[in-house]
C-alpha cells in the first residue's frame, strides 16, 4: 500500500535531481528549469500532506504555489532575454562582470 | 492498481528529471521537463487532487513550458555542447545531490512519518465548490494579492523587454 512516506521520498529525489541540475549545468535556461523542476517538486509534497492530513490547505497553497511559478516564469525568461540581448551569451561562466 | 500506477509514474518522473539535468540539448531537456510535469500530474491524480492536476497540465506543461520552449528556440544557443564541465563542478555537484539524498533517507526512515494508510481520513473539500468557495472566504486576501502580484508582473515584463535606447 502507498502511504506518505512513498510521495515524499519522490518528491524530495525530484528536489534531490533539480538541486543536483543547478549546480551541475552551465545555462541559464537549464538552471532554471530545474528551479522549476524543485518548486513543482515542493508542490507534490504539500499535496501529499494536504491529503494524508485530511484537510485542503495545501492543495490551496499550491495553487498560490502555481500562480506565483507562473510569473515568475514570465519575468525570469524575460531577464534571461534582455541578458541575452547584452552580453550575447547565457552562460554563467562568462556571465561574471559583477566578479572583483 | 494504485500502486503499480503510483510506481510507473514516479519512475518516469525521475527518469525524465535526470533527462533535464543530463541532455546536451536544452529543446530535449524541455520536452523531459513535460514528461516529468505530466507524471507528476499523474501523481497528484492519485493523490484526488484532480483540480490541481488539471492546472498542473495546462499552467506548467502548457504555458510555462511553451514559454521556456518559445525563449529556448529564439535565443538558440548551441556552444553549450563544446563546452566541457570540469571535474570539480561535478564532484560539488555529486557532493550536494549525496547530502540531499542522505537527508531523504533520513526523512523517510522516521517514525513519525509512517502512516497507517487504513485509517485514511477521507479526502474531503478537495472537489472544485468548495475549492473556489475557500478561495473566496478563508483566503480571500491572498487571492488578491496573487491578483496584484500577476499584475506587477505582467508590468515588469513589459518593462523589461522594451527596447530602451539610453544611449
Amino acid at each position: 500500500m502507498i502511504g506518505l512516506e512513498h510521495f515524499i521520498g519522490v518528491s524530495s529525489l525530484l528536489f534531490a535531481i533539480g538541486f543536483f541540475g543547478v549546480l551541475l549545468r552551465k545555462n541559464t535556461l537549464v538552471i532554471y528549469m530545474c528551479l522549476e523542476l524543485m518548486l513543482n517538486a515542493a508542490n507534490l509534497a504539500l499535496i501529499a500532506f494536504s491529503r494524508y492530513h485530511g484537510g485542503m490547505g495545501g492543495n490551496v497553497f499550491v495553487f498560490f504555489t502555481i500562480t506565483v511559478a507562473a510569473a515568475e516564469v514570465a519575468v525570469g525568461l524575460a531577464i534571461i532575454v534582455a541578458l541575452f540581448r547584452k552580453r550575447q551569451t547565457v552562460e554563467v561562466e562568462e556571465l561574471n562582470a559583477l566578479n572583483n | 492498481m494504485t500502486d503499480i500506477f503510483f510506481y510507473i509514474f514516479s519512475i518516469l518522473a525521475l527518469a525524465c528529471a535526470f533527462g533535464v539535468v543530463f541532455s546536451r540539448n536544452t529543446v530535449n531537456g524541455a520536452m523531459c521537463l513535460i514528461g516529468t510535469f505530466m507524471s507528476m500530474a499523474a501523481l497528484f491524480v492519485l493523490l484526488e487532487a484532480y483540480f490541481l492536476a488539471v492546472v498542473q497540465v495546462l499552467v506548467y506543461a502548457g504555458a510555462v513550458m511553451v514559454l521556456f520552449l518559445f525563449i529556448i528556440m529564439l535565443l538558440d544557443v548551441k556552444e553549450s555542447a563544446a563546452r566541457k564541465t570540469s571535474i570539480y563542478t561535478w564532484a560539488a555537484s555529486l557532493i550536494g545531490f549525496g547530502i540531499m539524498v542522505i537527508g531523504v533517507v533520513a526523512i523517510n526512515s522516521a517514525e513519525s512519518i509512517k502512516t497507517k494508510t487504513a485509517n485514511l481520513p477521507v479526502a474531503e473539500g478537495v472537489n472544485l465548490k468548495n475549492f473556489g468557495y475557500e478561495l473566496f472566504t478563508t483566503y480571500l486576501l491572498p487571492m488578491q494579492v496573487t491578483g496584484f502580484l500577476l499584475l506587477i508582473s505582467m508590468v515588469g515584463v513589459i518593462a523589461l523587454s522594451k527596447k530602451t535606447n539610453t544611449q
